[in-house]
């Protein structure tokens, strides 16, 4: 695009390489902003038993990820996975990313849609989501850096429910074990119990790998774990992601 | 109306009022066979033991979905998925509906079977597949809105089909209630004791796995996908 106009301007004087470079500008432009685009983003929590905690919504580059499977976690992933706190990771998030944090403005309880609407991805080409599944010990929904299409079009995602990795998956709820923060902070659907002896006192995978599920139990004042299993049990995939791409 | 001559009506229209009254079964030309539309709908069950009820397909000629996640189960599909009878299914679903049709016997696991539906070609046209997994109090598989509009004649395309739950029935396992081989107990039951929204199914529990009132065993356990599905249009 630039040789072009010199020459015309040696064959055709300069009146013409003006006109010429202004077709030019656009695109040089594009390439040095790189991405722009405007999406909506639409997350659907498609189990019938557990709740999401506040959504994080982000849009980054390649220089940074959320959370990656086979990697120890953060320690702000962490605070998501185990007690549903997004603040840590927007901190940590570098200053070009754009976030969106707490769409639902709460849970997003099972079944239920939240909607990120026209969320401007400046320069970011990818979109990464995570909340904390409820309950769980460190259970917790996510996409990992998905390429942000750069056609117009409607495109849908489906997310795995991970683990953290940082957490014995013991099933037992914080009022259980005294308020200690090696329990699940809460089961917001009510169907929990109380009385566990814990399911597993270890983590053989103490980084981020796909969750195994909860066990539970049928027992609400005892047995091994607090969940119940015909209630808290899932199969992947957890939640599915409609973007938009305007 | 009442002056009208029987011989001045197309052949299609006099096809139409002479099937209608139950006259004439076979009737069509070329030109009519042009203006049709036919898919062949293949289930083949993934499950290890998991039989899927008489399938149901449905073909409509406008957006439609016969449940969404999170909302409320259709009387239609509660009957379906708590019992494997997909009559109501199939007939109170009458907006937008081009064709109905439905499967003769259960699918076993490792067995497939074919539908075919054909109508009068739609600029949209889209297709609903549903089957209970009988050993299960209210799960059920499927498709709902499946777009073929723009399938080409000889085309197909495939979907690895999930498990719902239709959130009408508890899943408590219990003898007395699933129908499917496993139990032999009941089916359709009008009372809702579950969630009352459509949502992915968790799995089952069963005795197995440590819960004793359960009477379902390890081989009903199951994952997803539970089902392959493979649409083609013939026609």
């Amino acid at each position: 695009m630039v040789t072009v106009p010199i020459r015309t301007f040696h064959q055709r004087g300069q009146i013409m390489k003006i006109t010429a470079l202004i077709p030019a500008l656009p695109i040089a432009l594009m390439s040095s902003m790189a991405f722009a685009q405007t999406i909506d983003v639409k997350v659907t929590n498609l189990t019938q038993g557990l709740h999401f905690t506040p959504l994080l919504v982000s849009t980054h580059t390649d220089s940074s990820n959320v959370f990656e499977a086979g990697s120890v976690a953060t320690a702000a992933l962490q605070s998501m996975a185990e007690g549903g706190d997004i603040a840590p990771l927007l901190a940590a998030s570098p200053a070009e990313a754009v976030n969106i944090g707490n769409p639902a403005q709460g849970l997003l309880a099972p079944a239920m849609s939240t909607m990120v609407s026209d969320l401007n991805t400046g320069s970011n080409d990818l979109l990464s989501i995570v909340a904390m599944v409820l309950p769980t010990n460190d259970g917790f929904v996510g996409l990992d850096s998905w390429a942000i299409p750069s056609e117009a079009g409607t495109y849908t995602v489906y997310l795995n429910a991970y683990d953290a990795g940082t957490e014995v998956n013991d099933e037992r709820l914080n009022t259980d074990t005294g308020g200690s923060e090696d329990g699940i902070p809460g089961a917001p659907g009510g169907d929990a119990g109380t009385g566990g002896t814990g399911v597993t006192d270890s983590e053989s995978n103490t980084s981020i790998h796909i969750h195994r599920g909860n066990l539970g139990d049928t027992s609400l004042s005892g047995g091994t774990s607090d969940l119940d299993s015909r209630i808290h049990r899932w199969l992947n995939p957890v939640a599915k992601v409609v973007v938009t791409v305007k | 109306m009442k002056q009208f001559n029987i011989r001045t009506l197309k052949s299609g229209a006099l096809c139409l009022v002479l099937a209608s009254a139950g006259l004439l079964t076979a009737c069509g030309s070329d030109d009519d066979a042009a203006k049709m539309a036919s898919f062949e709908i293949t289930v083949t069950n993934l499950s290890a033991n998991q039989p899927l009820s008489a399938l149901a397909a449905l073909l409509h000629d406008g957006d439609f979905k016969a449940w969404d996640i999170g909302g409320v189960a259709s009387d239609g599909l509660e009957v379906l998925a708590e019992g494997g009878d997909n009559s109501t299914f199939i007939s109170d679903d009458a907006a937008m509906l081009m064709t109905s049709a439905s499967g003769s016997a259960p699918v076993g696991p490792g067995a497939s079977d074919t539908l075919t539906v054909t109508a009068d070609l739609a600029s949209v046209m889209q297709i609903t597949l549903a089957s209970m997994l009988v050993n299960t109090n209210d799960a059920f598989t499927g498709t709902t809105g499946l777009d073929v509009s723009e399938l080409a004649v000889g085309d197909s395309m495939n979907q690895a089909l999930p498990i719902y739950d239709a959130g009408t029935e508890a899943n408590d396992e219990m003898a007395g209630t699933i129908p499917g081989p496993a139990d032999g107990g009941e089916g359709f039951n009008a009372v809702r004791d579950d969630v009352d929204f459509v949502a992915r199914h968790p799995g089952v529990v069963t005795q197995s796995d440590g819960y004793s009132s359960s009477v379902l065993d390890e081989s009903h356990r199951f994952d997803s996908p539970i089902a392959r599905l493979v649409v083609t249009r013939v026609k």
